[in-house]
């Protein structure tokens, strides 16, 4: 339990640190964000009420103040260019973005796990040596790069799939393969390296003197302990499979968090942006909270302290 | 070092070699005017042959020229993002793993924030609010890349400190300054260097991506990933305009991840 609440209490220091270092971006847009608020035709009059409306005019501890209480009540400010609250606007694009980021997530697993354990018994042969220089190579490649690609042989050429935008389960194949693929061969090469250290082991050679099959040996006996330390890189990995989904988002038309950003960068939306980028920090630090506590429930070695 | 990983290592050196003298030669050999209309039909996309070896784009110019042109810039900023990316994170990894304490503390919680961030969003936030030009994707990409360099220099910094060579030349009076510069950064060097490939590789793509997102070096210099972008509302009927962009990027990325995975230690069991 105490190392539960320590746990949560260091998730929100690091969602404090990331609020302040929003807030510091905020500040080195060299605009004048009153001016931009009031429009281009505005009078010096209005500028300046509108600067007092933004609490442009205070001190900076005393905005960064404003702005954590606003934040705390779920005020993440207007869009420059709709004036719509940036937290509905959010709130409406989360289940997308959601849902896209658990399917390439779920791909990247399943691509782990599989290309992983059949890698396992070839290790150190021409077959594994092809996978891994694959692997690299898909790795190296852009994922938008990837996903124009998919786009244009299986959505454009063969006609498998819809080209780009949301709403079916068919749509969300290829975004989802896109954005999964190069994070499942990252796990299934490490995997693969865990899986030759753990096969090494007096126990995987006990059970094999006992008349374990293969399957049994590499699915059941060896996995659990190759892949444990997976769980931990998944939660690091997170973050970059965040920046994924931007650029998925922007290949597929899928209306997401990062079409939104990208759009708000477009039009120089800045509490659009900041608004993206302060819940996908939080995305990521939920994810690593929650992969850690899962590590240590699925590790019956590591206690709850 | 295996012979495998020496053959990967090798073949990706020689990646590398073939870059830098594309970088370096690639726009003299250049046929075309990157910037400049040079197809005789401008209205739309003309397919790879003769005397457009890569075809022409939408504004009629030529893929081959651009590529070529593109690869000095690509391989530019990817090169010095990688040198403030290593800067920044050697630095705070050396002092926080020297110094301990409230120091460590405090660079290290300041790292855990900065990691929450996916680095190519901050990126976008920053670069928006800076205006593009090469010398802000320089420093933003620096700025949100270091993270992983600064936790592997501390860890090998916190163990060096303690060492006797260490402890010797402190007992010998020298300062912080000389024993962190002459004892404690030679022995990291090694590590660095597998960083560094490995970064380089990693602000290759960053730069692919925001110049994907229209936010990368500023036109009318020819990137890469300006270039996928671009070919984005033609894919359908101009594939070849997307297709040898990507391969460009997948080959530069790949020389650099060859040569980090060469350079790895087997024992270590990095991927």
């Amino acid at each position: 339990m105490r190392y539960l609440a320590g746990r949560l209490a260091w998730a929100l220091v690091i969602l404090l640190g990331t609020t302040f270092i929003t807030f510091a971006i905020v500040f080195v847009v060299p605009g004048d964000p009153a001016r931009v608020v009031a429009g281009p035709r505005a009078d010096a009059a209005t500028i300046a009420s509108v600067r007092h409306e933004l609490g442009l005019d205070r001190s900076l501890p005393a905005q960064y103040g404003r702005y954590l209480w606003r934040l705390a009540h779920g005020d993440l400010g207007r869009s420059y260019a709709n004036r719509q609250p940036v937290a509905t606007t959010l709130a409406r694009r989360l289940p997308a973005t959601a849902t896209l980021a658990v399917a390439g997530l779920a791909v990247a697993i399943v691509i782990g796990l599989v290309v992983g354990i059949l890698s396992a018994p070839v290790a150190g042969t021409w077959v594994d040596r092809t996978v891994l220089v694959g692997s690299l190579a898909v790795l190296s490649a852009p994922v938008f790069w990837l996903g124009m690609l998919a786009l244009y042989w299986i959505g454009f050429r063969w006609r498998l799939v819809p080209l780009g935008g949301a709403g079916t389960f068919r749509h969300l194949i290829l975004p989802a393969l896109v954005l999964g693929i190069g994070s499942g061969l990252y796990y299934a090469r490490l995997l693969h390296t865990n899986l030759q250290g753990v096969l090494r082991l007096d126990y995987i050679r006990a059970a094999r003197a006992r008349g374990v099959g293969p399957f049994r040996l590499y699915t059941v006996h060896a996995l659990r302990n190759a892949a444990l330390p997976l769980l931990t890189v998944i939660g690091l990995d997170f973050a970059a499979l965040m920046n994924g989904v931007v650029l998925t988002e922007t290949v597929f038309h899928w209306p997401g968090i990062g079409r939104l950003a990208f759009d708000a960068v477009l039009a120089l939306d800045v509490p659009v942006i900041m608004g993206t980028v302060l819940l996908s920090a939080g995305l990521v630090v939920t994810t690593n909270l929650a992969v850690d506590l899962l590590y240590r429930l699925v590790d019956p070695r590591i206690t709850l302290r | 070092m295996t012979a495998r990983r020496r053959g990967l290592l090798r073949f990706g050196l020689a990646m590398g070699a073939g870059l830098v003298l594309l970088a370096v030669v690639g726009p003299a050999l250049a046929p075309f005017d990157p910037t400049a209309p040079v197809a005789p039909q401008l209205a739309e996309p003309s397919p790879p042959g003769a005397p457009f070896w890569l075809g022409t784009d939408d504004l009629g110019r030529d893929v081959l020229s651009r590529l070529l042109h593109g690869a000095r810039i690509s391989l530019m900023v990817g090169l010095v993002a990688m040198l403030v990316t290593m800067v920044i994170g050697t630095a705070l990894g050396l002092a926080a793993g020297y110094f301990g304490g409230v120091v460590d503390v405090i660079l290290m919680r300041f790292t855990d924030v900065m990691l929450a961030f996916p680095g190519l969003l901050l990126a976008v936030a920053l670069v928006a609010v800076l205006r593009p030009s090469v010398w802000t994707i320089f420093v933003v990409i620096g700025l949100v890349s270091w993270t992983g360099v600064a936790r592997v220099v501390r860890g090998e910094t916190l163990s060096l400190r303690e060492r006797d060579f260490v402890l010797a030349a402190r007992a010998m009076g020298a300062g912080h300054g000389r024993i962190l510069l002459r004892h404690v950064l030679p022995n990291v060097a090694p590590t660095l260097v597998v960083i560094a490939a490995l970064s380089t590789s990693g602000t290759i793509l960053l730069d692919a991506g925001l110049s994907f997102l229209g936010i990368g070096v500023p036109p009318p210099t020819p990137t890469w990933g300006r270039m996928i972008q671009e070919a984005s509302t033609y894919y359908r009927v101009a594939p070849w305009l997307m297709a040898f962009p990507g391969l460009a990027v997948l080959y530069a990325v790949l020389a650099f991840n060859l040569i980090a995975y060469g350079l790895t230690d087997e024992a270590k069991g990095t991927p």
